[in-house]
């Protein structure tokens, strides 16, 4: 019954922001949502300039935005970004966590300087601050990494951290677009996350401590607003999985998702 | 002369203009008519262009409220219309325009393509400051040309939110181009959303407005055409390279509505006649991002001119106008009925359409469109030993693979002079294979007018276009030689990065190619090797060198420019007064692009010598290497740059310096 609520509550949160998101007059037969809403931040040309290459833009990618359901329980997971900057100099914020059960995990938020790396097409380079902000013991972190498209269009970033406390941590994103037809995407994805040392504060384990893996069907409405469904398959493993064992959770899960997938 | 006295008078286009009256029959089939499903809906009328004669004129732009899609949108409009009035003026005229900005934002009036001082060309931050709001800017300058031009803003985005305008401008002498009735068909797109919201969705997702992707779907289809090894094979490549080969265009039908005159397709502009009449139509591309396809069907059209100068007619159904460019052709109905004039997007993703009817509400079938053309690996300028290996290539386009292959070569060896490379084009000219011919029309000219020498040029610029009372400048045999000797370019050397994502290993003329999606499609379409121009060109110097310029990309990230450099951080391409160079361009993109120079000609060498076309804009394909003749006869910094609004927006930009 509680699950039952929550859910509820969790798909009345969604819906809510879908209807804010959506414009009033936004019609679902021509794909570019016609805007009536405010544009894009851009910065005036300068005033010598005939034109105006060093806009700044502003965007936000809610890529996760989902409740993860199984028999057990129900959770409910973010993931997003946000930029601002020109085509050379961007500044980066990443923002994941997990709510589960009243209680905030794998709370995870970057500040990052995003930077194209001189000859190549397209990776960039990230460095930055990465806080560990949730229900368990803050972390905080120098994170230096790199973000972009590898060939066949696969999503990649691998980053590498530094802690306060002289740990190493490691993180690889990655995923890709399959279109099904122009509006039906099929995107898997991929998350693993590696540390040097042992952190029992937060329950982490040296070595591979964790993997969330999906699998989404999105629908494009239009680009910005893409309702989803999927599967989930999130894992534990080496000393990660000893901690939870020992506080009586499971160590991996499989759950359907349903979510959107939202930009600004 | 009491044309210099008139003052700016207002008055009807020769035909009647009134709003065609949809009637519920008509409504009914405009219906099954629109594209992509969208709900046919009463369409506001717009407040339609007029035209304004005379050498006086008072504009005004400011924001009014559109009705395009059955939205209200803002627009920027000139005296009130979107586009503005059609400006009528005369060769040989000095114009003034009293332009007032009632606009929140700075705002600008480019003349394009015309042959003006620095100072009135109307680009901000380049050659004026632009009109502040609430002031007036008054450009003021000789007419020295004839023509179809337009005219647009240089501000911002304004010009995809409906600042442009049509110009014709009759010439002093009687026009050789014999009709009874003209219209001008304006070109644009419209799209409800805010530009900045297009331009900030291309960055942060090129294919945006793409729904052309490759996918499963479209995969089953070509492998039940093409095989499953072969398409999977070039899927496959195209995918390594992040690319695709439905990139045709970035902004699409998805968000564009396509008009003619400012009017929707389902608005239908109409121009009447009367059977037997020669009608001359007077097509600008006034668009921000698309290229047209354009055909009458039933209606064979004759151009005699392209961007503002006469061209040798040749009759085509069916022709691509790149941005910026125009395109007078001539049509003459002679039934009884109404014919669709059909301007299809290089992508097929939507259609401008108006209608020649001989009575208001009369309407002609429009036809389907055609397929949607692909990329392919030699418009990624691969080379062709890798691209033998790959099949399917039906698109490939091997006409002309260098200058020296192009068709004009054939017929008419002084053309052959123009189209091969510097230095056997200028040792042939040496040799005097090409002589005879001019030295006659040099004495003759020196006869006439002595002034026309080289040394006194300086006196007489700007060059006057190309008439039929325009004597050629020849240069004298020791400048020649000097020049021969100084002609060299240093070819640039690329490297991918973050501003370009790929470089042409192979690039070709493709002057005798129609473009994507219009070859061997059955209909007679016009090429850039067609264009033969009617006047001899008046500067008949070969270049003293050569300036190469790669068109360069990076699609992902929606970064262009050119040898890979964005506009703030180049050099301005300096040219020296009086001096004349060959500009050549290298598209290293899968994309076209129209290149645009603004204040002087340039010569398209496209096989015919001292018949080469004079041009303003000119369309670069997918790895081709085009080169054209640029006499630097007007001083003043110049704008060059892609005419893609957002091209130009993200780096495809050059200041040129001309002292």
């Amino acid at each position: 019954m509680k699950n039952a609520i929550k859910l509820l509550r969790i798909t009345a949160f969604i819906l809510f922001v879908a209807a804010f998101n959506q414009h009033a007059n936004a019609q679902a037969t021509p794909p570019d949502a016609p805007d009536t809403g405010p544009t894009p931040a851009i910065t005036q040309p300068m005033k010598s300039m005939p034109e105006m290459e060093n806009h700044v833009f502003l965007h936000a990618m809610l890529d996760q935005f989902e409740g993860r359901t199984n028999t057990q329980s129900t959770a409910f997971r973010w993931d997003g970004e946000a930029w601002t900057g020109t085509d050379m100099n961007r500044l980066w914020i990443k923002s994941e966590g997990t709510i589960d059960k009243g209680s905030m995990s794998d709370g995870d938020h970057e500040a990052l300087y995003d930077r194209p790396i001189p000859h190549m097409r397209y990776f960039d380079a990230q460095a930055g601050l990465r806080a560990d902000l949730d229900s368990g013991p803050t972390r905080l972190w120098a994170a230096f990494g790199i973000e972009g498209l590898s060939p066949y269009s696969f999503e990649i970033a691998p980053t590498l951290y530094i802690s306060d406390g002289g740990h190493i941590g490691g993180r690889i994103e990655g995923s890709k677009d399959l279109l099904i037809t122009q509006r039906l995407i099929l995107q898997p994805q991929a998350e693993l996350n590696f540390y040097s040392k042992d952190d029992p504060g937060r329950k982490l384990g040296s070595g591979l401590s964790d993997l969330d893996s999906g699998l989404r069907l999105r629908y494009e409405i239009n680009r910005k607003f893409a309702p989803y469904i999927g599967y989930v398959y999130t894992g534990e493993y080496g000393d990660t999985a000893t901690y939870t064992r020992q506080s009586g959770e499971p160590t991996s899960s499989s759950t359907f998702v349903f979510g959107l997938r939202l930009w600004r | 002369m009491s044309r210099n006295t008139l003052k700016s008078r207002t008055r009807t286009r020769p035909l009647s203009r009134r709003r065609f009256l949809q009637t519920i029959a008509s409504a009914g089939a405009i219906t099954a008519l629109d594209w992509q499903g969208l709900p046919a809906f009463a369409n506001t009328p717009q407040a339609r262009p007029g035209m304004i004669e005379g050498n006086h004129f008072e504009l005004a732009i400011e924001s009014v409220p559109v009705n395009i899609t059955g939205h209200q949108r803002i627009s920027t409009a000139i005296n009130g219309s979107t586009p503005g009035p059609t400006l009528r003026w005369r060769e040989g005229d000095t114009i003034t325009a009293s332009v007032t900005n009632r606009l929140k934002v700075p705002t600008s009036i480019h003349w394009h393509g015309m042959r003006i001082p620095t100072g009135m060309d109307g680009v901000p931050g380049l050659s004026f400051p632009g009109i502040a709001p609430g002031q007036t800017f008054v450009y003021s300058f000789p007419v020295l040309q004839n023509g179809t031009y337009w005219y647009h803003s240089h501000s911002g985005f304004q010009e995809q939110t409906g600042l442009i305008g049509a110009i014709i401008i009759d010439r002093k002498e009687k026009d050789p181009i014999e009709f009874d009735r003209e219209y001008v068909i304006l070109l644009s797109d419209w799209s409800d959303s805010n530009p900045q919201t297009i331009y900030s969705n291309l960055k942060q997702d090129s294919d945006y407005y793409n729904y052309h992707r490759p996918s499963l779907a479209s995969f089953l289809s070509e492998a039940k055409q093409k095989g499953f090894g072969s398409t999977l094979s070039e899927r496959l490549m195209w995918a390594r390279m992040n690319m695709s080969p439905g990139d045709i265009a970035d902004v699409t039908g998805a968000t564009y509505t396509f008009l003619i005159n400012g009017q929707a397709p389902n608005t239908n502009w109409t121009g009447l006649f009367q059977s037997g009449e020669r009608i001359r139509l007077r097509f600008i591309n006034g668009s921000s991002m698309t290229f047209f396809d354009i055909r009458i069907p039933g209606l064979p059209m004759t151009v005699v001119q392209s961007d503002g100068n006469d061209v040798e007619p040749v009759t085509v159904d069916e022709f691509r106008i790149g941005l910026a460019e125009t395109y007078d052709v001539i049509v003459q109905p002679k039934e009884d009925s109404a014919y669709t004039i059909f301007a299809q997007t290089e992508d097929r993703s939507g259609y401008a359409r108006g209608t020649l009817a001989t009575r208001e509400g009369m309407i002609a079938p429009v036809p389907a469109m055609d397929p949607r053309p692909t990329r392919t690996m030699m418009d990624m300028g691969m080379d062709m030993s890798k691209m033998a290996r790959m099949s399917g290539m039906s698109g490939m386009k091997m006409a002309g693979m260098d200058m020296s292959s192009m068709p004009g070569m054939k017929k008419d060896s002084k053309a052959d002079m123009q189209g091969m490379d510097m230095s056997s084009m200028q040792g042939m000219k040496m040799d005097g294979h090409d002589m005879p011919d001019k030295k006659m029309q040099n004495n003759a000219g020196l006869g006439m007018m002595p002034g026309m020498k080289m040394g006194s040029r300086d006196g007489k610029t700007p060059f006057p276009q190309p008439g039929p009372s325009t004597m050629p400048i020849i240069p004298d045999a020791a400048t020649s030689a000097t020049n021969m000797n100084s002609a060299n370019s240093t070819p640039v050397k690329m490297h991918p990065g973050p501003k370009v994502a790929m470089v042409a290993t192979s690039t070709s003329g493709q002057l005798s190619n129609p473009g994507a999606g219009l070859d061997n499609n059955g209909r007679r379409v016009l090429t850039y090797s067609d264009l033969r121009a009617r006047y001899r060109g008046v500067d008949q110097r070969p270049p003293n060198r050569e300036i190469e310029l790669h068109l360069t990309g990076n699609m992902e990230r929606f970064i262009w420019g050119f040898n890979g450099q964005t506009y703030p951080n180049a050099d301005p391409i300096n040219l020296k007064l009086g001096e004349r160079v060959r500009i050549i361009l290298i598209n290293d993109t899968m994309m076209e692009h129209p290149i645009h120079l603004h204040g002087l000609w340039s010569e398209l060498e496209n096989g015919h010598g001292e018949f080469n076309p004079y041009k303003h804009t000119i369309i670069v394909k997918p790895a081709e290497r085009v080169s054209y003749l640029v006499s630097a006869d007007t001083p003043g910094e110049w704008a060059y740059h892609c005419h893609l609004l957002f091209h130009m927006t993200s780096g495809m930009f050059r200041k040129v310096v001309v002292s």
